[in-house]
């Protein structure tokens, strides 16, 4: 810190290196600011996802009473069966739980490793057994989710938008380096109004950008986190299932009419992790399992470990348990970013200050924007000798 | 006043680190815990927002005052 303290000391002073960090901050911003334009704008609402989902009808779960799906209810062999019943020729993917209400889901498809796309969502109470119908679909939110994890370019897409979301916090960094030796005379939170707006532009720039630096940072990162989601799992699905189930290498995948009781195959589990609540099961054959084994996900008990997910494989032909392993730190910290990016963790109150920080972040976007494509002729030698100098009051418009 | 002599680096980041801090803090609290941990995390993640609608509010200088 001690060469933090003195006056000249900030390591970036020489006009080459500000005109080397100006540049890295010019084209770093350039590249992913109509990325991040887009995803501030399609993450608005996504950050409401529950609450315009219970507005527009969407929300079965508020209305069922009844002890948790998580914890009792109907055997889970029952549910499957309804469930079944209602996509005849078809398989389950997914079971999944709520920790609040008897809400059960299921999801079935065509064939064990069917593709999102012709998955069906089911909403059961598992409290009553009723059937609850297909899961209200939303149209609009779908499809803002969809421009915003992958824009419908899939794997291609989320690997762009991560690709965004690093140049971001590259722009941010570097942006960060730029503001000392510009900040040199201004005190903090100077908003100086000129006539061209141009330095009020660039003081607003500079103000929300580095107010709002921490949380536009570990947004960007844990954004770039969730664009790495698929070959996660598909790496922890190929290396730690593989290794936990190397006993069934050389079996062919189990058929779906083999699968056996979901109960004694959860009985199996919870005797493994006693104090867990289960989250979901994946079903054999799909991306969250291996070919022979329900793979049933418990969630920690408290605050900080209900993020983390412990699986358990259980052979779906005997119910016996065959390992249970908490997943690899890569994963971990995949499961740690997924609520730090969508903000959904804190109730209302912190949705509407997600909401004011992505405020914040578009106006950072907007006026850099401005500050570019409004440059004139030369610019860049002025703008960095501005940076190199500090900003003075004698402002040139 | 907003203008000022020299400032040291130290003095320049003292805002933003501050706020840095109690973003960091709101955002792990939040995380860890439910009831007055939340509460923490709304204050703490909410000052962001108030310190850059206090500095648009203050009355800032008008420079064309002085003289160019």
């Amino acid at each position: 810190m001690t060469r933090w303290a003195g006056t000249y000391s900030w390591p970036f002073v020489t006009r080459n290196t500000i005109r080397t960090w100006y540049l890295i901050h010019r084209w770093s911003s350039l590249i992913c600011t109509a990325f991040l334009l887009m995803l501030c704008v399609t993450g608005l609402p996504l950050i409401f996802h529950d609450e315009i989902d219970a507005a527009m009808g969407g929300d079965a779960e508020s209305a069922l009473a009844g002890a948790p799906s998580a914890e009792s209810g109907l055997p889970l062999d029952t549910m499957l069966a309804t469930a079944l019943a209602e996509r005849p020729g078809e398989v389950p993917l997914f079971m999944a739980f709520s920790q609040d209400s008897p809400l059960l889901t299921v999801t079935t498809g065509p064939a064990p490793d069917a593709p999102g796309s012709e998955m069906t969502l089911l909403f059961f109470d598992r409290a009553s057994g009723a059937s609850l119908g297909s899961a209200p679909g939303n149209a609009l939110m779908d499809f803002l989710l969809q421009l915003h994890t992958d824009m419908f370019l899939g794997q291609p897409g989320m690997w762009v938008l991560g690709a965004m979301g690093l140049l971001f916090v590259l722009a941010l960094v570097s942006g960060t380096v730029l503001y000392a030796p510009f900040m040199r005379r201004l005190s903090f939170g100077t908003v100086r109004k000129t006539r061209s707006g141009r330095v009020e532009r660039l003081d607003q720039h500079n103000l929300f950008g580095v107010v709002a630096l921490a949380w536009m940072a570990v947004i960007g990162l844990t954004g770039a986190i969730n664009a790495f989601a698929d070959p996660l799992i598909e790496g922890w699905r190929d290396g730690e299932v593989a290794a936990m189930t190397a006993a069934y290498a050389d079996d062919a995948p189990l058929p779906p009419e083999r699968y056996g009781s979901l109960d004694a195959a959860m009985a199996a589990a919870q005797a493994a992790l006693p104090g867990k609540s289960p989250q979901f099961i994946g079903f054999p054959g799909g991306d969250w399992s291996s070919g022979h084994h329900y793979a049933i996900f418990f969630q920690g008990d408290r605050p900080v470990t209900q993020h983390l997910l412990t699986p358990a494989l259980v052979d779906a032909a005997t119910g016996e348990l065959t390992d249970a392993r908490s997943m690899p730190a890569l994963n971990q910290a995949l499961m740690i970013s997924k609520p730090l990016h969508f903000g959904d963790y804190g109730g209302l109150p912190l949705k509407l200050v997600w909401t004011l920080l992505t405020l914040a972040t578009i106006w950072v976007l907007w006026t850099g924007l401005l500050l570019w494509f409004r440059r004139s002729p030369g610019a860049i030698e002025r703008r960095i000798e501005e940076i190199r100098t500090g900003a003075r009051s004698k402002v040139p418009g | 006043m907003s203008r000022v002599s020299r400032q040291k680096t130290r003095t320049i980041f003292a805002w933003p680190l501050a706020l840095g801090v109690a973003t960091l803090a709101g955002l792990v609290l939040g995380l860890t815990g439910d009831g007055p941990r939340d509460i923490a995390a709304w204050a703490l993640l909410g000052l962001a927002p108030l310190v850059i609608l206090g500095a648009l509010l203050r009355r800032a200088p008008d420079p064309s005052s002085s003289p160019r």
